[in-house]
């Protein structure tokens, strides 16, 4: 790969929060700044010596347009703080960090944030079109009698609101919500109800075990609210969860034949997340201690009824540029949008036929062995704040890979809309 | 703005029209313009605010010659100084004057106000940042006021022991509605932009960029004036200023007791007699002026806020501190670092326990509500305030305050802790109350940079700041403290390491007074009594409450710990109550019931024998001793000290003085017989034989 080295020299995020049925305590930029805060803090370099700031956010709200540059000023980075916002879905964190990664790489920027951000408790309830519709006539009409008969024009249906959250988590091509694009591949890879509800009780009990054990100690940091509630943890863990508990769960998506459960999909949550990029003149210049060094990435799309196998369809390229199998891979990040997605992706990558007629491969990519995958749990135990995600994962995937040991280690996600995004890390 | 672009642009440079380059010499520049605007600013020789003084008003009468023989189309007075329209009277100059020159003066003044109120060209005057005192008044003798975004505008004379003198008395109750306006002149309040324009004080309120357009605006009579109200005819009968007079006298002997505090009470007088009257109105509140400018507390007053500047002087310009890290965020570390915040500093706290970090910020958006700040100020003091339990901001900190609990060991793990991680350069100060510095100087990284911070409780409320001083702290680093305190918006006195200080150990004799007299079986509610007519805010056994019962018994502990003698013997009361967990206001309850709120004893019943001496001669001995042991610099910072760290009734212009008052012969004959009578923690500090009274 041509251009410079490009490391990531530190991060951190927020607890995720489990969205609890009304708004939760921080905005998207609070929570960038939750852990923003803290992170520069603990950095040998000053808050203004950055070149830039990338964002990845979702759910921008009305009060905090372009959340980067928002959150780079709350933040005490300077007036003069370049910082954009990018989206592209469940992938926004980590396109954030792509897009840091290609700057130093070019030798435009030497140090530069790149986080992701969400607050999907704060997503807005919106206005049907025919209220939107009947206002805008109750404006234009003129004198009493014309307004008095556009007031009439109102039914009571106009005014039920829409949960924008559950527009924002439908395919609008294809009208299939992201559950049912689950529901989708658990049919084609004969996934079983069983296989994703154990899946998912591995998840919870992983990520208990990392919160017990102090592996999350310096990569999530207490946030802190005007009420002056502490937050300290991610708080959708359930690991007393088990296989009788979830079987009683009634599917979401797909009633009543259906098998993605509340339980084995990804938890709708708040959070925010910080990585710091570094060229090798800055790891020099400011003294920084590198966590792991960034390889490669890829982006690749696909149909949006599928679009859970984006992992597939962008690490396989990326491994077959870097010249890597997949026992090249130490460690493995899959974002877990839902349990029967994750599992799907590991079939596809095992089956022989898939991996000849799709990805063009001689012979089935193999299998990425459970102790490698996920070792710390993932969404579905910690939720999928969508615009963060792609950054926690490539940021646990370094510190996991420092705490450990072992060579490379690969993020990937699926993303809402039919595409996937892979990045590939080696030790520092 | 930062860095070149801010210097190009330049900030926000103010509209002075005409009179920008206009020659002349004095106060004021005035030029006229092609269009018909007359521009008058007043921009002060030699001072970097404006004043009232009498020459201003004597080369303003100049001008009106000048105006009246050429009358422009409109005329406009403001300020060219950054700062504001003008701070008020000339006080210096106000506080030498006799009441007959005081006459003379005031009636001289009003008679060129009354002028350029009589011009027949339109009068505007575009005030931004404060209008004060006579500098508001001279806004009122104009027909429009354009108010700039942040401006604001306020008669305080009853601070001083006075009300408005230069025509406010009259004027602004024709302006405004006249309930209104007299309650701005008895409590002194400002109102700000906002409330200025509802009050109709403000005809207009608009950015700096649109004054001249709006004055325009006003030449071609398209502004209407928004005061000039109604409200102002119903009280023109004299039994409806008779029944509001009535109930403002009653409120305000609840605030400022009219034995003690004679200005409002001669203001309500003034308008209930002459509210119809103008030109009664007028000589009557030139008289009351002159005459209250002689009183006492007038003179006490106007001397508490000559200390107030000079301890607000004494942090020079130079504040480098602009990250603050504060170690414990309980009561006292949370307001502090929460105060620092407020007033722009990057504030980190650690605190073992989390829960007290939240409960920091929770505290600190109660003290921006409190302080009035807006969303966004509250936004970004929230955003500069950072619970850092990972001690991050330590090494980044220009200035670490150690407010954790008053335990020597503890404080001693806690500064070899940051010894090794605070920067080069960086301060170490600590809040302690009770213990001494130099049992700590093994203990810290770097003795020169070493000090004490001892704020007081609650941050907020109380101005003042020590900054202590041990043998080895050095210049510099007291300086830097001394700026950051002025900084931060509050009042700096330098002191020396000695047991409690300056505060506690002049305070402490009076409160341990106040218990041994209930050890007497005196009861609380008349020795609070005792203290309240003498002037204090609240009585000392409240007080005791309110800093905390705990607190008091550390800090005559360690008083009669290293102090031979002049301090009482710790009342067994003290003990009980704090082994007991009642330590007063933050438990609910102390020596009073607290858990509705501040309590308020019952005083009506006679107070008997006097009280009052037994109380405050301790006191003032106390201080006394401090100065001549050299805790303190001089007698002013000492009565500065008590008067704005405990409130001491500012009307008697600080301990000191009030000692001087009476004569240091009579303080010592007093406190003799008190020695012979109660023991000898009365006897009299040499400092009364041997110092005679400025």
């Amino acid at each position: 790969m041509n251009g410079r080295e490009v490391f990531l020299v530190d991060g951190a995020r927020t607890p995720f929060l489990r969205a609890r049925g009304k708004r939760g305590p921080f905005t998207p930029v609070d929570l960038a700044v939750q852990c923003g805060r803290p992170l520069l803090a603990r950095q040998p370099v000053a808050p203004d010596a950055y070149d830039m700031v990338i964002l990845g956010c979702v759910n921008v709200i009305a009060d905090e347009m372009n959340p980067a540059r928002v959150a780079a000023l709350r933040l005490g980075m300077g007036e003069a703080m370049v910082a954009f916002s990018v989206q592209i879905n469940c992938g926004s964190g980590m396109q954030s960090i792509d897009t840091a990664f290609r700057y130093i790489r070019e030798g435009r920027g030497d140090l530069i944030l790149a986080g992701g951000t969400e607050a999907l408790s704060h997503a807005p309830m919106i206005l049907r079109d025919e209220a939107v519709d009947w206002l805008a006539g109750m404006q234009r009409s003129s004198g009493p009698l014309a307004t008095a008969q556009s007031a009439l024009q109102i039914r009571p249906s106009h005014l039920r609101p829409v949960i924008g959250l559950e527009r924002g988590l439908t395919d609008p091509i294809t009208d299939l919500s992201m559950g049912q694009t689950a529901e989708v591949l658990a049919h084609h890879f004969g996934i079983t109800r069983q296989a994703a509800d154990a899946y998912a009780i591995e998840s919870h009990r992983r990520l208990a075990a990392a919160q017990e054990d102090g592996t999350l100690a310096d990569e999530v940091l207490p946030a802190f609210d005007r009420e002056g509630n502490v937050y300290r943890r991610d708080d959708g863990v359930r690991p007393e969860s088990n296989m009788k508990k979830l079987a009683g769960l009634k599917p979401v998506f797909e009633k009543p034949y259906g098998q993605v459960t509340a339980g084995n999909a990804s938890q709708v949550t708040d959070g925010a997340c910080w990585c710091i990029l570094a060229s090798a003149e800055a790891v020099e210049t400011h003294n920084l201690r590198p966590l792991a060094r960034i390889v490669d990435s890829d982006w690749a799309a696909l149909d949006p009824q599928v679009m859970g196998l984006g992992p597939v369809l962008s690490v396989t390229p990326l491994l077959q540029r870097q010249k890597l199998g997949a026992e090249d891979i130490d460690l493995w990040e899959i974002n877990e949008a839902f349990a029967a997605q994750v599992l799907a992706c590991l079939k596809a990558w095992q089956d022989e036929a898939f991996c000849r007629d799709v990805l063009g491969l001689d012979a089935p990519l193999g299998v990425i062995p459970r102790d490698r995958l996920n070792v710390h749990g993932g969404a579905i135990a910690l939720g999928h704040p969508v615009g963060t995600s792609g950054n926690r994962i490539v940021l646990h995937l370094a510190r996991a890979m420092a705490k450990r040991g072992g060579k490379r280690g690969i993020a990937t996600e699926c993303i809402g809309g039919g595409q996937g995004g892979a990045m590939l890390l080696e030790v520092a | 703005m930062e860095g070149q672009l801010a210097e190009f642009l330049g900030g926000s440079a103010l509209e002075l029209g005409a009179s920008h380059g206009a020659l002349g010499h004095g106060h004021w520049r005035y030029g006229k313009d092609e269009d018909g605007i007359g521009w008058l600013v007043l921009d002060r020789e030699d001072a970097s605010v404006n004043t009232i003084s009498d020459t201003v008003l004597r080369e303003l009468d100049a001008h009106l010659d000048r105006i009246e023989f050429n009358l422009p189309r409109v005329l406009v007075l403001r300020s060219s100084k950054a700062r504001g329209f003008a701070m008020g009277a000339d006080i210096d100059a106000l506080a030498e004057m006799e009441a007959e020159a005081t006459e003379t003066l005031l009636t001289e003044a009003h008679r060129v106000l009354d002028r350029l109120e009589g011009l027949s060209c339109p009068t505007v005057a575009v005030v931004h940042g404060a209008a004060l005192g006579a500098g508001f008044e001279l806004t009122l003798a104009c027909d429009y006021r354009i108010a700039i975004e942040g401006a604001s505008f306020g008669l305080p004379e009853v601070r001083l022991g006075l009300h408005p003198g230069l025509g406010g008395t009259r004027r602004l109750p024709e302006l405004i509605e006249p309930t209104a306006a007299m309650q701005m002149m008895l409590t002194g309040s400002t109102a700000h932009t906002k409330k200025a324009r509802d009050l109709g004080i403000a005809d207009l309120v608009v950015q700096e960029r649109h004054v001249r357009a709006a004055v325009a605006a006003i030449r071609d009579g398209e502004v209407e004036q928004r005061g000039r109200g109604l409200m102002a005819r119903a009280f023109a009968l004299s039994s409806a200023r008779t029944l509001a007079a009535t109930r403002m006298r009653r409120e305000t002997e609840k605030a400022a007791p009219s034995k003690h505090y004679p200005a409002p009470h001669a203001l309500i007088d003034i308008w209930e007699k002459h509210g119809n009257d103008p030109d009664a109105m007028q000589k009557a509140e030139i008289a009351s002026f002159a005459q209250l400018l002689q009183t006492e507390t007038s003179g006490n007053l106007i001397r508490a806020f000559f200390l107030r500047r000079t301890l607000k002087n004494a942090g020079g310009a130079r504040d480098d501190i602009a990250r603050v890290h504060v170690v414990g965020a309980g009561a006292m570390g949370a307001e502090i670092a929460a105060w620092a915040a407020m007033q722009g500093k990057h504030v980190t706290v650690s605190d073992p326990d989390e829960e007290a970090l939240g409960g920091m910020i929770r505290r600190a958006a109660e003290i921006c509500k409190d302080e009035h700040k807006d969303a966004l100020e509250t936004r970004d003091t929230l955003d500069r305030l950072m619970p850092d339990p990972g001690e991050y901001g330590v090494a980044q900190a220009d200035l670490v305050i150690e407010a954790g609990p008053e335990k020597p060991e503890l404080k001693a793990e806690i500064f070899e802790g940051l010894a090794r991680r605070m920067k080069p350069g960086a301060i170490l100060a600590t809040n302690t109350s009770s213990l001494q510095l130099a049992d700590f100087l093994e203990h810290v990284p770097d003795k020169a940079r070493f000090a004490g911070l001892h704020f007081f409780n609650p941050v907020p409320k109380v101005p003042l700041i020590e900054v202590v001083s041990h043998d080895a702290t050095g210049a510099e680093t007291r300086e830097r403290l001394l700026s950051f305190c002025t900084a931060i918006d509050r009042l700096p006195v330098a002191v020396t390491d000695y047991p409690g200080f300056l505060v506690n150990r002049a305070l402490m004799p009076y409160l341990l007074e106040a218990l041994l007299m209930m050890d007497e079986g005196i009861a609380k509610e008349r020795i609070d009594k005792a203290a309240k007519e003498f002037g204090m805010p609240m009585g000392p056994v409240t007080l005791a409450d309110q800093v905390g019962l705990d607190i008091c018994l550390d800090v005559a502990e360690s008083l009669s710990k290293s102090l031979q003698t002049g301090i009482a013997e710790i009342p067994a009361l003290l003990r009980e109550k704090v082994e007991a967990g009642d330590l007063g206001r933050k438990t609910g309850r102390g020596f009073y019931d607290w858990s509705d709120g501040t309590p308020k004893p019952d005083t009506s019943e006679s107070t008997g024998e006097d009280l009052t001496d037994r109380l405050i001669l301790p006191l003032l001995n106390a201080c006394a001793t401090c100065l001549r042991e050299g805790v303190v610099g001089t007698a002013d910072e000492a009565d500065a000290a008590m008067i704005f760290a405990t409130g001491f009734a500012p009307f008697r212009g600080g301990p000191l003085h009030y000692a001087g008052t009476r004569g240091h012969d009579a303080i010592r004959a007093r406190l003799d017989e008190f020695a012979a009578a109660h023991g000898p923690r009365f006897k009299p500090d040499a400092y009364w034989r041997d110092v005679k009274p400025t």
